[in-house]
């Protein structure tokens, strides 16, 4: 274990202020109705009052020219705190990190042009995982639009497809609404990002700021409230299903509807798999928590849904990485679909009783259906938990030590889950850092586990910590990256450093593009071509060097002694942030896997084991691992690693 | 079997609108045969006519997509059957003296107009559904079609009910 050199910061970590009560304007404009109305404010000044008024109190930004009149009344405002951070990537990763740890609606700001261009990436990836954040963007002025101006760029037209929705601004006087819009949109139905441009001229224009403003969105009206007859349905097939399991997806995190999952969960005794967007929503310690289904799923996770007669699925989306090849999957199965996102039903699979309602709402009318139609009578479930059990002894999770002497990674990453413990958040990149942070920690509570499922995002892990860092400011926030993913975003650090923001960044160091490097071993007959970072054997970066250099503690730790001592040393470090290069080896895969575009019946638990689920009877059937290689080949002709 | 689907589509009068709807279109890999776009009798609601060319079950999947549009409002299918469906040509068609009088003859079978005469050519106008209007071109082509311009489909219901009527609040 290594520390180095402690060095001075420059100027000591500031303290997050704590959101202090507005004592900076009298509530005159306030009269007893609620109604705000303050005349002779700039389009900027309503812009943040807006801010304030829509219960903001953080934002993630860089300015510029075009958005530079906002950030004059930012300065004063004492409801909303800004966070500089260093590239805009960054700004629109921590506002996603900072919606996912608490559910609020997180906020991104950037200038026009390039600086709304580099919010294209976490626009996208808040889209895909359906996070709640407004991005602000500046615009040029409305003369100059559509002339190439400088620093000019059609963000609206440019994020379409990758927003729940976004508006230009050109009227000071409808900055409020915009705004109101952007929140509402946003954080309510599913939710998603919304992106609000707003002119340069608008924001220097003179208006009347009007509190709240009406909303003016007749297209827009989310269906929550399940439909009682398909809620019955349901509770039928529910308590007839003698092979049921609860498919749970991120929408039961969104819903906040955890509690109401463990009530129906308990009182059915029905299998519960929760997906990668979903873990903490029920707990991995919870006797019926069977794991996370899917590519990288467990045994028992991926067994459950391919053999049930029932899926009950709430809140998930069937994604291509749980379903596998969708004409195999889940043959048997009967579908349950509820989601408040009418488009997700039948997208991908058809469901028998769809459900379009909030998940929240759909379980407390579940539980009270299912109770009733009890009284009925219930399926034995005795076999289908005698298999599922019959796996989970079989295929427990785990892994090997590597051979050559190195560090498992597995084992780097479950003790920082046992050190840090439940109660902790972790945020990770994407690569199998991410896969084994999803098996190997132990996720009890909703909202602790914070990753880019559906985009996929490398240097998700370093922003979204620091967002949720500052939105738990009490917790223990752990990012859990990768050397690849880390070297795409670690400038954050900087602003962890300078702003107070002190979160726990561990280094999955195997010097390699890990998950590439680990298709580049199974199937493109094991030639690495440029996967090598060189992280290992030229030591560039020197991560707790670089980690050094922003301000932070920089440790390292190589062998397997030094993995306690140097997490429990980070743990105790809170006035800065820590980064741990863990040294890992770069040999170590992601099991278990089914290869992409194949079916689920294909997972193989090891490398050499397939648990066969075609048979009736559970038996693993060893290949020896030239077959096994051949074969996964042979069935994976489209790779998208 | 790839089958048409005529969409009345009830939108916000937004600038970007038209961009939104046929964005999404060709992202989720939709093949738009048709689109025409107008206002309606309601002030800031414009009406869009999509024909789609899809199966059946990836229409409901459009539809779906369409109403997660903020902007929409409103979808409904037109199903030939129940409705009016109306395209708009003009065509200028060669047509010296020698074989005027015979295009005059395929214009009046028509119930098409003259609009633009000139000693060389005749401009036509002729609204009707898909199949007349296919089946005029197949007339005239022989004179020699130097310009045509076709509109996109609008369509409308039969009987007294109106698509419009309650949805904008």
């Amino acid at each position: 274990m290594t520390t180095a050199t402690p060095r001075p910061v420059p100027g000591p970590p500031k303290p997050a202020p704590p959101p202090s009560p507005r004592t900076d304007r009298s509530d005159s404009g306030r009269p007893d109705s609620g109604r705000i109305e303050e005349p002779s404010l700039t389009g900027a000044q309503a812009l943040v009052r807006s801010l304030e008024e829509a219960g903001c109190e953080v934002v993630f930004g860089i300015p510029g020219g075009a958005i530079l009149p906002a950030y004059d009344p930012l300065l004063d405002s004492t409801r909303v705190r800004h966070v500089l951070v260093r590239h805009e990537q960054g700004a629109g990763h921590a506002a996603t990190g900072y919606a996912q740890a608490n559910g609020k609606v997180g906020v991104c700001m950037a200038t026009s042009g390039p600086g709304a261009t580099n919010l294209i990436t976490p626009l996208a990836d808040a889209h895909m995982d359906s996070v709640p954040i407004v991005a602000i963007t500046g615009q040029v002025a409305k003369p100059l639009i559509g002339t190439d101006a400088f620093q000019e760029a059609d963000i609206t037209g440019i994020t379409m497809p990758v927003t729940k929705h976004n508006m230009l601004v050109t009227d000071a006087a409808e900055i409020p609404r915009a705004i109101a819009e952007a929140f509402h949109l946003a954080s309510t139905g599913r939710p998603g990002p919304v992106l609000v441009d707003v002119s340069k001229d608008a924001l220097q224009a003179k208006t009347t700021f009007v509190w709240p403003p009406e909303l003016r969105l007749p297209g827009y009206r989310p269906t929550t409230r399940p439909h009682g007859k398909q809620i019955r349905e349901a509770a039928k097939l529910i308590c007839a299903a003698r092979r049921p399991v609860l498919y749970v997806g991120g929408g039961v995190l969104k819903a906040e509807a955890s509690a109401e999952l463990l009530a129906l969960a308990e009182l059915t005794n029905i299998p519960v798999a929760t997906t990668l967007m979903a873990l903490g929503a029920f707990p991995d310690s919870h006797p019926q928590h069977v794991g996370m289904p899917g590519m990288h799923g467990k045994v028992s996770a991926v067994g459950a849904l391919q053999k049930a007669d029932l899926l009950v699925a709430l809140g998930s989306r069937f994604d291509d990485r749980v379903t596998g090849q969708l004409a195999t999957f889940a043959p048997g199965a009967k579908v349950v679909h509820a989601d408040i996102d009418p488009a997700e039903i039948g997208k991908n699979r058809r469901a028998d009783v769809p459900i379009v309602g909030d998940c929240k709402e759909v379980l407390v009318d579940l539980l009270a259906a299912v109770d009733a139609e009890r009284r009925n009578g219930t399926a034995d479930l005795t076999e289908w938990w005698a298999q599922i059990d019959a796996w989970r002894a079989t295929y427990p999770l785990g892994y090997d030590w590597p051979d050559d002497g190195s560090l498992s990674p597995q084992y780097v990453i479950q003790r920082i889950g046992k050190i840090a413990g439940p109660d902790a958040i972790y945020a990770a990149g994407v690569g199998q850092h991410q896969m084994w942070a999803a098996q190997f920690i132990g996720y009890e509570k909703p909202r602790t586990w914070l990753n880019s499922g559906g985009l996929g995002t490398m240097g998700y892990s370093v922003p979204a910590a620091m967002g949720a860092k500052v939105a738990c400011p009490d917790a223990v926030v752990w990012a859990i990256d990768g050397d690849g993913c880390f070297q795409m975003t670690n400038q954050e650090l900087a602003t962890c450093a300078i702003e107070g923001i002190p979160i726990k960044v561990a280094v999955i160091n195997n010097g390699n593009l890990g998950m590439v490097r680990q298709w580049q071993n199974l199937f493109y007959g094991e030639r690495y071509s440029q996967t090598n970072l060189g992280t290992h054997k030229y030591r560039i970066p020197d991560f707790p060097l670089l980690a050094e250099s922003m301000g932070c503690v920089g440790l390292r730790a190589e062998s397997r002694d030094e993995v306690d001592r140097t997490i429990r040393q980070a743990m105790e470090i809170n006035d800065r942030p820590v980064v741990v290069d863990f040294v890992v080896g770069a040999d170590a895969q992601v099991w278990p896997m089914v290869a992409a575009g194949t079916g689920n019946d294909q997972l193989m638990a090891a490398r050499t084991i397939r648990p066969l689920f075609d048979g009736d009877e559970l038996n693993a059937d060893v290949d020896t691992e030239a077959d096994v290689t051949a074969a996964v080949n042979e069935q994976s002709q489209e790779q998208d690693a | 079997m790839m089958e048409k689907h005529t969409l009345s589509v009830l939108v916000e009068d937004k600038p970007g609108v038209l961009a939104r709807v046929s964005g999404l279109f060709s992202r989720r890999g939709f093949n738009i045969a048709s689109l025409a776009v107008g206002p309606t009798e309601q002030a800031g609601v414009s009406r869009m006519t999509i024909v789609v060319s899809v199966e059946d079950f990836p229409l409901e999947q459009v539809t779906k997509q369409l109403n997660k549009l903020v902007h929409v409002i409103k979808i409904v299918e037109l199903e030939p059957s129940q409705s009016v469906q109306r395209e708009l040509l003009l065509v200028k068609v060669r047509a010296d003296g020698t074989v005027r009088g015979q295009v005059l003859e395929a214009v009046q079978l028509f119930r098409a107009k003259v609009v633009d005469v000139a000693p060389e050519s005749l401009t036509i106008e002729a609204t009707g559904t898909a199949d007349k209007i296919t089946a005029l071109l197949r007339m005239l082509e022989p004179f020699g079609i130097r310009e045509m311009v076709q509109s996109g489909m609008v369509a409308v219901g039969r009987g007294p009910r109106s698509i419009t009527a309650a949805t904008v609040r």
